[in-house]
């Protein structure tokens, strides 16, 4: 770890062995997705070909997957119903929690330890435990088979997930800066909208980025509570309603995969650091 | 009914009055914490602890889709537990979690400690390094289903070509230790840069003082890896291996996708059961009593994270 003292020699040799060992970390990682893209865009007479190099694309690129995609599925209701789920799931989740993690985090009555237990424990509560109930909840409420079967569910794991990384993110604002507005006569909720929320924003931005993927991303439910067509998200409609009879379907499916996979990519590039920070927060400050 | 002039301004300021009293009420410190927290509750009562009571109340009747059924003690877990598919569940399940969760912290700390050093493109390799965990999980192993197609498999090809195997190669989605290793391979890709970033977060913490002085005792890289780095990330690796045992205990989407539990149930994990006989089957009162083994391993976790780990 004392660099100085070291040749420049075995900087050099140290440099080299840390790009070789990472290296074919991140080949694995990223591989599926090369993959991905290849398939997509290959004549099917080359990808069921067994003389063929799968890694490369000899002949040809083509758009038909794509197009068979974007034309002859309900792929784009799928993206329309995912999105609607994702921001009003999210935007839901994200006002209730900024309520509950406030209190939970600054203020002091009777019962906050519990209360603050309670939302923990909820967070690792996995939702396959709790998925057949929820599917006669749903029934029972009038909205199965619906995006609001969605809607309505998804806040059950976004909810204490975002509740506990914002308390976090409250904590670490000083206690003063609350109670110099109060003194001032600014009233409780005030205080809460016009001076901690601003100081909470990478902690908002934080919540509301994994709020979205992690409703994009959502399988379990997704592929429960709804089974019309036109009904479902892009991740099941991919996955459970893109193969046909014939085996030759990975083109298409493939190309499906990109593009349903495409929003959270420009998300996470965009906003990488915050992924990071919020990935940390959410495991480390248990 | 003739209102005197005096009662009139009476009510007039009682108004104004009784609003003050209210905002006074509300701007107490108790009230206004438990009204904050009155959304998150109703939500939490009514869509977690109140299916999870109906589980519970399902796993002990004889319940099927559609038409609610009695009371009947504790048959559907004595029917469960004989079931020669529910018991290799749950040697599946141990086998899936020891290993993966074994996988994904070895190489999860070596992989911390590779983005440790300085690096040029360190966001570049950061960012890669974490995208198997960003993008939806049922997509990305749609994509690893086709890598390991019976006849067309890139592992295999790849494989074959490198020297590793020889041809065919096997079948690996078909034949049951393949199949499970399959499975695993792709929850150690997913779940692997949650792991690596930790840790890393943890790796970053440690000050570099203590280096120094273990440098300065004589230790070598693996002295000040055993005696510096394991205890100070202690804390952070024990949160998430906690963590990430529920996770993959709990595990739906990779097997789903990939096997559907098969080939003749050898990777069948207990929320895919649960899914099989509850919902395609329609026996939602043992599927119930399915999942409901998932929370003793909750449980477990829940204690020790609040007994050991939270104190700290």
């Amino acid at each position: 770890m004392v660099v100085g003292v070291r040749s420049r020699a075995s900087r050099i040799r140290s440099a080299a062995f840390g790009y070789a060992n990472i290296a074919p970390y991140v080949a694995f990682a990223l591989f599926p997705f090369y993959y991905m893209v290849i398939t997509s865009l290959k004549k099917d007479v080359e990808l069921y070909n067994l003389d063929s190099v799968p890694l490369l694309i000899q002949s040809g690129i083509i758009t038909d997957h794509y197009r068979y995609l974007f034309f002859k599925t309900e792929f784009w209701t799928w993206m329309k119903n995912s999105l609607v789920i994702s921001v009003v799931a999210t935007a839901v989740s994200l006002v209730i929690a900024i309520l509950a993690g406030y209190s939970l985090a600054r203020l002091r009555f009777p019962g906050v330890g519990s209360f603050g237990t309670a939302v923990f424990i909820t967070y690792l509560v996995p939702p396959t435990l709790l998925f057949l109930p929820l599917s006669q909840v749903v029934v029972w409420l009038g909205i199965s088979d619906s995006i609001w079967a969605l809607i309505v569910t998804y806040p059950t794991f976004l909810v204490p997930f975002s509740t506990w990384l914002l308390m976090g993110y409250f904590r670490t604002i000083p206690r003063e800066v609350e109670e110099c507005a109060l003194v001032d006569g600014a009233s409780r909720m005030q205080t809460l909208t016009r001076i901690v929320l601003p100081m909470a924003v990478p902690g908002i931005v934080c919540v509301t980025l994994f709020g979205f993927t992690l409703t994009w991303n959502e399988f379990t439910y997704a592929l429960t509570f709804v089974s019309q067509t036109a009904n479902k998200t892009a991740v099941v409609g991919v996955t459970a309603d893109l193969i046909r009879g014939d085996i030759y379907y990975w083109g298409s499916l493939m190309a499906g995969a990109v593009v349903a996979s495409l929003p959270i990519v420009v998300v996470y590039v965009w906003f990488l650091d915050y992924y990071v920070s919020g990935l940390t927060a959410g495991a480390v400050k248990g | 009914m003739a209102v005197s002039p005096r009662a009139l301004q009476a009510t007039g300021l009682a108004r104004p009055g009784r609003l003050a009293r209210a905002r006074e009420w509300w701007e107490r410190e108790h009230v206004f914490g438990y009204g904050l927290i009155v959304p998150a509750l109703v939500l939490i009562v009514g869509l977690v602890a109140y299916p999870f009571g109906m589980a519970i109340y399902f796993s002990l009747s004889d319940y099927w889709v559609g038409s609610p059924g009695d009371f009947i003690g504790l048959q559907n877990f004595r029917d469960v537990i004989a079931n020669d598919v529910f018991q290799r569940t749950v040697y599946n399940s141990f086998v899936f979690t020891g290993i993966a969760v074994a996988l994904k912290v070895v190489l999860g700390l070596w992989l911390a400690m590779l983005l440790f050093r300085p690096f040029r493109f360190k966001r570049l390799i950061r960012g890669a390094v974490l995208l198997p965990w960003v993008i939806p999980t049922a997509l990305s192993t749609l994509a690893w289903w086709w890598m390991f197609d019976s006849l067309y498999s890139v592992v295999n090809w790849t494989a074959i070509r490198l020297g590793l195997i020889s041809a065919p190669g096997p079948n690996w989605l078909g034949m049951p230790g393949y199949a499970m290793a399959a499975v695993i391979a792709v929850n150690v890709w997913r779940g692997l840069p949650f792991f690596a970033i930790t840790v890393l977060a943890g790796l970053v913490a440690i000050p570099r003082e203590f280096y120094e002085a273990a440098e300065v005792d004589g230790a070598g890289a693996w002295g000040r890896f055993r005696n510096v780095t394991l205890p100070l990330l202690k804390p952070v690796l024990a949160v998430v291996i906690l963590f990430s045992t529920i996770f993959t205990f709990s595990d739906f989407n990779i097997v789903q996708v990939l096997t559907r539990g098969g080939p003749v149930n050898t990777t069948h994990l207990f929320a895919t059961l649960a899914y099989q006989i509850g919902l395609q089957g329609g026996n939602l009162g043992q599927g119930a009593a399915v999942s409901l083994f998932l929370f003793p391993m909750l449980v477990g976790v829940v204690f020790v994270q609040l007994r050991y780990i939270r104190r700290e």
